[in-house]
C-alpha cells in the first residue's frame, strides 16, 4: 500500500535497466519500501542495479520482461504478485528510439519498434490495470515523451509510437477513476540518457535525475499528467497550433 | 458471494491516503450473510470515517456501512449502563443520554466517531490520566466472527478475543453492538480552568503537578514558536459542572443538549487555505486570546469536549492533497524524546495547529492499545509538505528509541518495522486474530500496510 506522502511499498520497473526508469525507482524508495521488481529482456544486464538498489533488507529482483511479447504480459504481473503481493506502483519505461534513416529504408525494423513501444505498452498497461482493479489499488507512470505531442521528420516511428501509448494512457487513467487506482503520464523532453547517446541536444533537454524528481512530485500531487521540464507545457502548446509549413522548418533535428 | 456493486474511492480523515471498495450498506439482520459471502480481498466494517489514515478502507475488497439507531439504545440507569449498536455515533447518543443524566466514559476530540469505532480504536480523551482509554469501559460486546456466528466477549468471556477486539482496528471481527459504563453527570456544562505555559518546561511541569486534581486535563501546544517560546501552550483543565455551580439561565435547564454544527467546508477548496503565515497568525491569536489563569469558567459540552466539531467538515481546508496526523508517546522519563520532537517541527517551517499534548495515565490489558504511561502529542501537517516523509520516518527513529509507539487510528505514514517494534505484543494479538479468523476474512489497508495481517 502507498502511505500518504504516495511512497510505495513495492515498486515494479517495466524496462528494468531505462535510465529515467530507474532513476524513478531511487527517487522513491524510502523505508517503506519493501520489493522491487526490475523485468527486462535480459535480467542479468540489471544486475548493477539490483545491488544497487539492494539495502536495509529490501528485496530486489530481476525477472525476464520481453515488450515485443504481448501474450506473455498478463502472467508476468501473476508472477510479480506472487512474489511481492500487491504492486504499489508500475514504471513503464521500456522503449527504443531507433533510427529514422534505418526505418525509411527498412519498413520491418520499424513496425518492431513499435510493437515494443505501443503494443507492448497497451498489453502490459491492461495487465497492469487489471491488477490494479482487483487490489482496488495502484499507481501506474507511462513514460510518454513530447515526440508524440507533434511528431516531427526526424523521428516520426518513434514519436507516432509515444503518442499512442500517450493516448492510451489517458484513455485508461479514465476508465480507472474511481477504482482506486491511478495513470500517471510523464512526458519528457530530450533526456541525456544511454537511449540518446550520439544524438545532438536539443533545447529545454533534462536528465534522468530531473524527470524523476518531477515524477515523484507528480505522485505526490495526484497528477495526471507531468512534463519535464515543465516549461515544455508551455513550448509544445504553441508547437502544437504551428501551421505545417513553419513546423517542418523548425530546426527541432 | 454477494453481487459486488462498482468500486468506490474511500479516503480516510486525512483524505491522503485513498483506495477503492465496494460499498454494503448492512443492518445486524444481514450482516452476518454479507460476511459469509465476503470476497476474496475481504470485509472490514467503516464507520464514519473519521480515523485519520487508511484504516478504515480495504482495497478490493467489501467495506459494510453497519447502520445504527440511538434510539433503540438502552439505559440502565441502575448500573449506569447503555447497551448500543456499534454503529451508532457518539454525537446520537449523547443526544439521547445527556438530557437523562449520562455523559460517554471517553470522547475523543470529536462526537462523530461510531461506538464500533471507538472500541476498535481503544480511544482516549482528556481523562485518560485517571480512567483509561474507551476499552476500559466497555462491559460486553457482541462480536460477529468471519464464519457468521456471534459471539459475546467481555472481560470475563472469551477474554483473549475480547483484549484483541479493544483497539483491534475491526480486524477481529464486527463489532454488532456493545454496553459501556456510563458516567452520572448533574448538569450538561463543564467547569474549566485555563493556564497559559510560557514554554514546553513550563506545561510539563504544570501537568506532572496539577492533572491528578482534575477529570479532565489537556494542552493546546504552539509548535511553531521557537526559541525561549519553544512549547508554549494553552492548558485547560475541567469536570462536569454540577447543579450548584451553574448560574443565570443555564439553572432552568441543566442538561439541555443540542450542540449544532455552524458552518461547513464547501466540498472543493482548490488549493489549502493552511501555509505557514496562516498557521504562525492563527496560533498567536489563539494563544493570546488565551487567559494568563482563570478559573471556574462555565462551557459548554460540546465546547468543552468538540470544538472543532462547530466546522463541518474541516478536513477540506487541507486541500485536495489533504494532511497528516502524527500522533506517538513516549513514557515519562523521555522528555528529552519529547523535546527533541517538539524542536524538529519547529525548525522544519511545516504549518503545524492544532497540536495536542496529554498525559496518559495506566494503559490496558488490550496488546493493540495505544495509550501507556507517558506523554503523548497529536498534530496536524499537510501532506504536501516538501520532505515531511522524510522528517516523519527520523522521528519515528526517536518515539522508537525512547520505547514510545505511534497510533494506528492515525497512521499514514510508517513502516511494518516501526509498529512491531512499538507494540512488542503484536505476535500474541495476531495468534489470536488468526485463531478467531483463520482464512482472513477481516482485512484493511491499515492491517496490509503495516503487516498486523498476513
Amino acid at each position: 500500500m502507498h502511505n500518504a506522502f504516495a511512497q510505495p511499498q513495492t515498486i515494479l520497473l517495466l524496462g528494468g535497466t531505462s535510465d529515467i526508469g530507474l532513476a524513478i525507482v531511487r527517487a522513491l524508495v524510502s523505508p517503506t519500501c519493501h520489493d522491487i521488481v526490475l523485468a527486462c529482456r535480459n535480467p542479468s544486464a540489471a544486475d548493477e542495479a539490483v545491488a544497487s538498489l539492494r539495502a536495509d533488507g529490501r528485496n530486489v529482483t530481476a525477472v525476464r520482461f520481453d515488450a515485443s511479447q504481448p501474450a506473455t504480459h498478463a502472467a508476468l504481473i501473476t508472477d510479480v504478485v506472487s512474489r511481492v503481493g500487491d504492486i504499489d506502483l508500475v514504471i513503464m519505461a521500456f522503449g527504443v528510439l531507433g533510427d529514422q534513416g534505418n526505418f525509411d529504408q527498412d519498413p520491418v525494423a520499424a513496425a518492431e519498434a513499435v510493437t515494443v513501444n505501443y503494443v507492448g505498452g497497451v498489453s502490459s498497461g491492461l495487465a497492469v490495470a487489471a491488477q490494479f482493479r482487483k487490489q482496488g489499488h495502484g499507481r501506474l507512470v507511462v513514460l510518454s515523451s513530447v515526440a508524440g505531442e507533434r511528431t516531427r521528420k526526424s523521428n516520426f516511428v518513434y514519436g507516432s509510437s509515444k503518442a499512442g501509448i500517450d493516448a492510451f494512457a489517458q484513455g485508461l487513467g479514465d476508465s480507472l477513476v474511481g477504482t482506486g487506482a491511478t495513470v500517471l503520464i510523464v512526458r519528457p523532453g530530450f533526456v541525456h540518457s544511454a537511449m540518446t547517446a550520439g544524438l545532438a541536444a536539443v533545447p529545454f533537454s533534462t536528465t534522468p535525475e530531473a524527470v524523476a524528481e518531477a515524477t515523484v512530485r507528480g505522485l505526490h500531487a495526484a497528477k495526471r499528467t507531468v512534463w519535464a521540464p515543465g516549461i515544455l507545457r508551455y513550448v509544445f502548446m504553441i508547437l502544437r497550433h504551428l501551421p505545417g509549413a513553419v513546423f517542418r522548418r523548425l530546426p527541432l533535428g | 458471494m454477494n453481487k459486488l456493486t462498482p468500486p468506490t474511492r474511500l479516503t480516510g480523515w486525512g483524505r491522503a491516503t485513498a483506495s477503492g471498495a465496494s460499498v454494503l450498506p448492512v443492518s445486524r439482520g444481514n450482516i452476518a450473510d454479507a460476511v459469509v459471502g465476503a470476497p476474496e480481498r475481504g470485509a472490514l466494517v467503516r464507520g464514519l470515517g473519521r480515523s485519520y489514515g487508511d484504516a478504515a478502507q480495504n482495497a478490493g475488497g467489501l467495506i459494510l456501512r453497519l447502520a445504527g439507531l440511538a434510539g433503540d439504545a438502552v439505559l440502565d440507569t441502575v448500573q449506569h449502563t447503555v447497551t448500543v449498536g456499534a454503529g451508532v455515533s457518539i454525537d446520537d447518543l449523547l443526544r439521547v443520554t445527556v438530557p437523562q443524566g449520562y455523559f460517554v466514559p471517553v470522547t475523543p476530540g470529536t462526537r462523530f466517531v461510531t461506538i464500533g469505532g471507538a472500541i476498535a480504536s481503544d480511544i482516549h480523551g482528556k481523562n485518560h490520566h485517571g480512567e483509561g482509554s474507551f476499552g476500559n469501559h466497555v462491559r460486553r460486546i457482541s462480536l460477529l466472527l468471519a464464519d457468521g456466528t456471534t459471539l459475546e466477549i467481555s472481560p470475563s468471556q472469551h477474554t483473549e478475543l475480547f483484549w484483541a477486539t479493544i483497539g483491534g482496528m475491526g480486524l477481529t471481527g464486527a463489532i454488532v453492538d456493545a454496553t459501556i459504563s456510563m458516567l452520572p453527570i448533574e448538569t450538561s456544562r463543564c467547569i474549566v480552568d485555563t493556564t497559559r505555559a510560557h514554554d514546553l518546561e513550563h506545561i510539563l511541569t504544570l501537568m506532572e503537578e496539577g492533572d491528578d486534581r482534575y477529570r479532565y486535563s489537556v494542552a493546546w501546544i504552539d509548535l511553531m514558536a521557537k526559541g525561549r517560546h519553544l512549547g508554549r501552550s494553552v492548558l485547560t483543565r475541567g469536570d462536569h459542572a454540577t447543579v450548584e455551580q451553574l448560574t443565570g439561565s443555564a439553572t432552568s435547564s441543566p442538561r439541555h443538549y443540542d450542540p449544532r454544527v455552524v458552518a461547513s467546508v464547501p466540498p472543493v477548496v482548490p488549493v489549502s487555505l493552511i501555509n505557514n503565515l496562516s498557521v504562525r497568525a492563527f496560533n498567536e491569536f489563539w494563544f493570546r486570546k488565551a487567559p494568563l489563569y482563570r478559573t471556574d469558567e462555565i462551557h459548554s459540552l460540546a465546547g468543552f469536549f468538540h470544538p472543532l466539531d462547530m466546522v463541518g467538515s474541516w478536513n477540506r481546508i487541507y486541500g485536495p492533497r489533504g494532511f497528516v496526523q502524527y500522533q506517538f508517546l513516549v513514557p515519562f522519563g523521555q522528555e528529552d524524546a519529547l523535546r527533541h520532537i517538539v524542536e524538529r517541527f519547529a525548525a522544519s517551517g511545516a504549518a503545524s495547529f492544532l497540536a495536542v499534548l496529554k498525559r496518559f495515565g495506566a494503559g490496558n490489558a488490550a496488546p493493540l492499545s495505544f495509550p501507556a504511561p507517558g506523554w503523548t502529542l497529536a498534530l496536524d501537517i499537510p501532506a504536501s509538505f516538501s520532505g515531511l516523509g522524510e522528517i516523519l520516518h527520523e522521528l519515528d527513529h526517536t518515539v522508537l528509541d525512547a520505547g514510545g509507539r505511534h497510533y494506528l487510528a492515525k497512521d499514514s505514514h510508517t513502516t511494518p518495522q516501526a509498529i512491531s517494534r512499538g507494540y512488542p505484543r503484536l505476535a500474541e494479538w495476531q495468534d489470536v486474530r488468526n485463531r478467531s479468523d483463520p482464512t482472513g476474512v477481516w482485512r484493511s489497508d491499515l492491517g496490509r500496510r503495516l503487516g498486523l495481517i498476513a
